[in-house]
Formats: structure tokens, sequence, C-alpha cells
């Protein structure tokens, strides 16, 4: 896939803008589910993954074509997440309304106690629980953890899209999964009894 | 709840989790775990975290997030050939840069010169394009007329040069003598019309600069 990815550059630095419809369409899902998971907001994921695009096109001359292509646009929108995250804060970017509760959004939830009472998360769906847990992580594991469990990619690979070296990755990995478990502890999923 | 013993079974712990424990360690750890109740629940609750964070299942982009994508790339067209060929070829691209404000400056000056223009002097005459040194006066210096003709009937003391024009009566015109006709050129005469013989004159006319700045020297006809 890389050649082929590596051809379509070489269209694409020769004047041939087409030529990156194909790259986009390749890399779109992965990036939109990465940009989603960090932020935890639709409109910013959309937002993020279309800056992070315009991004490598306007810089697609000092891509490096002996290394992965998907490692480079990865770093582009994670570090956009991470810029978007910091200037947002305290603002957790919980803008879905939390279920049984009137026009109650998790924002106000998350801002007034950082952590929702049991009863709401006895309500929320799997899905929505995964979410609220990620958005809850230090913005420093929560890069670690969505690369490693949502696009399930190898150690060495987020140290590359991260710049962090291999040891602190793993060390970001162990500290995000311990703050997990402490994050679910309140309400292990066992308990709900695979709600979905 | 964990005591610092535990901190190295905590460790193994997450290394096993990423498949990245020695066999030795694996079997250290789970020798550990069937005596010690605590790290048994530490590894389940982590197991859990692990299985939950998998059941996360894929988000659906939105159905057109690529042709919106390709709406915000800049339209670069044709340019996005060359601008990737001057990145290859910087040397060569400067040279060309150069050459084109080069150009640019001597066509400029060329076409600027379109206009009717002559060496300012009290005592000739205007009529319509055309200069007239009357008779009987005298002019001091260099004579130069741009983009008009000439009739000298009296006196030059210098250089007559004359750009995209005509000397009326250049037969007339006795150089350096005072015989037989009363039009008289001290210096020497030149008719310039072609953009070559333009460029021509001006680097001699640079040349000279040079050369009486080096010199300490006016005046070049001497």
């Amino acid at each position: 896939m890389d050649a082929i990815v590596n051809k379509r550059i070489k269209q694409v630095l020769n004047g041939n803008q087409d030529a990156y419809t194909e790259i986009v369409d390749l890399y779109q899902a992965r990036l939109y589910q990465v940009c989603y998971r960090m932020l935890g907001n639709k409109h910013e994921a959309e937002d993020i993954t279309q800056e992070a695009f315009l991004r490598a096109f306007i810089n697609l001359h000092s891509f490096d074509q002996k290394r992965k292509f998907s490692t480079w646009i990865f770093r582009i929108a994670t570090n956009l997440c991470i810029d978007r995250i910091r200037k947002k804060k305290p603002d957790y970017h919980l803008d879905a309304q939390v279920p049984g509760t009137d026009g109650l959004d998790m924002y106000s939830q998350v801002a007034a106690s950082g952590a929702l009472p049991v009863e709401q998360l006895e309500k929320m769906e799997m899905q929505e629980r995964v979410q609220y847990e990620i958005s809850r992580l230090p913005d420093k594991y929560r890069s670690v953890i969505v690369l490693k469990y949502m696009e399930e990619l190898p150690l060495q690979e987020i140290s590359e899209i991260l710049d962090l070296p291999l040891g602190t990755v793993k060390t970001r990995i162990h500290r995000g999964r311990e703050a997990l478990r402490k994050q679910m502890s309140q309400l292990p999923m066992t308990e709900v009894g695979g709600k979905r | 709840m964990m005591g610092a013993c535990h901190e190295k079974y905590i460790e193994l712990m997450h290394a096993y989790l990423d498949g990245d424990i020695q066999p030795d360690e694996e079997k250290e750890l789970k020798a550990h775990l069937k005596s010690c109740e605590a790290c048994q629940a530490h590894m389940h609750e982590l197991s859990d975290v692990v299985a939950f964070m998998k059941s996360a299942q894929p988000v659906t982009p939105p159905p057109d997030l690529t042709s919106n994508i390709m709406a915000t790339l800049p339209k670069r067209n044709v340019s996005a050939g060359t601008q990737n060929w001057f990145r290859r070829y910087p040397i060569v691209s400067a040279a060309a840069v150069f050459l084109v404000f080069m150009s640019a400056m001597f066509f400029g000056n060329f076409s600027n010169d379109q206009q009717f223009a002559f060496t300012k002097a009290d005592n000739i005459l205007v009529e319509g394009d055309t200069v007239i040194i009357p008779e009987g006066e005298v002019v001091e210096g260099d004579f130069v007329v741009r983009n008009g003709d000439i009739r000298v009937e009296g006196t030059i003391e210098g250089n007559l040069t004359v750009i995209n024009g005509r000397i009326i009566n250049e037969d007339e015109i006795e150089t350096s003598s005072l015989m037989a006709s009363t039009a008289v050129v001290t210096g020497e005469i030149e008719e310039i019309d072609r953009v070559f013989e333009w460029l021509w004159f001006k680097m001699k006319s640079g040349y000279q600069g040079v050369e009486n700045w080096i010199t300490g020297s006016d005046d070049s006809s001497n």
C-alpha cells in the first residue's frame, strides 16, 4: 500500500491534485476515528480531520517518502487534537446530553464534580460510556490509549506518531490503564450487566 | 491498597498486557497471582479495562468527508509543478528570477523612454516632434534627442545622439568643420533606432560613466 501512496504523492507533487483524493479516501476514516476519540465531538472531529489533510497537502513536499504516510498524517492530526484540547480546557467537549437529565450535558456535570453520579453512569449505553471514560483521561494518556486501543497500533508506531521515546509510550499506556481502572472502579462495566 | 512489594507485579501486569513480558517473568507473575488476592483483583480490573476499551465500535465518518476535505484544498492547478520545480532547482530558479527582473528593467526603461525628450537648453526651438537648434545658436555639451527628430542649424559643442528619430539635415552638417554650412556638431553624431543599438548605447554609456568616475572626469567627449 505504501508504494501506491508514494506514487500518488508524486503525482500530487507534480500538480495532479486529484491524485490526493485517493490518499484521503485511504486514511480519512481512521483519522476521523482518532480525532473523534480524542475530542469526543463529531463536528470538531470533522474539523480537525479536514485541517490535518489540508496541512498534509500543503506540506507534502516536506514528507519523507521513506517513512510511512499514515504515521505522518496521524502525527499531524494528534498534534492538532492536543492543541485543540489544551485551548479549550476545561471544556471537555462533552456536549452530548446526558440521558435522563433535563438538558444537562456532560460538560456541566464534569465541570461541577469531575465525575458523573453512579445513577447517570448506569443509564449510559456501553459506547457512550467508552467515550465518557476516554474523555476523562488527561490528554497525554488519552492519545496513547486511543492509538493503542482504538487504532490498535504497535507501540513503536505510537512512539513515532507522538515523537516520544518507546519507554515513555509504555509508561503512559501503563498509567493510562491505571487511570481508567480507577475511573471505572466507581461503576465497573461488569456490574452494569452488559447493557448495550 | 497495594504495598511496595506489589508494584513490581503491577509493572509485570502491564508488560503482560502489552505482550512485552519475558517467559520467566510471566511465570513469576502467574505464581504470584495465585497466592495474592489483591494482585489478582488488580489484574482482573486491568483486563476489564482492556476488554472495555476494545469493545469500542468504530465511529463512521460523515459520508461526504472526502469531498469536503478536497474542497478545502487550495487550487494550485499549473503552479504546483512549477513550485516543485523551483524547490528542486533553487540556483537555476534564482538565475531565472534575476534575468526576469533585469529584462523587466531594461524593457521597462525602453518603453518608459517612448516619450519625446531632449537635453535641456535655453536657446533651442521645438516644432512638434522636432528639435531645432537655430542658426547662430551654440549648445554647450552633449545633446540627446529621444523619440523625435532634430534639425541642426547652429552649433553643438559636443556629441549629438538621436534615439528613435532622425537628423533631418544631416547632409548639411559638416563635422568639426566650419565651412559650407552653418550647422556644426563638434563631437560624434549617433543615430539609434533599434532595441539592440539602444542596449549597446546603454552599456556604452554605463561603461563610460564608470570610466569617468575612475578618471574623475565629467566629460566623456574628449
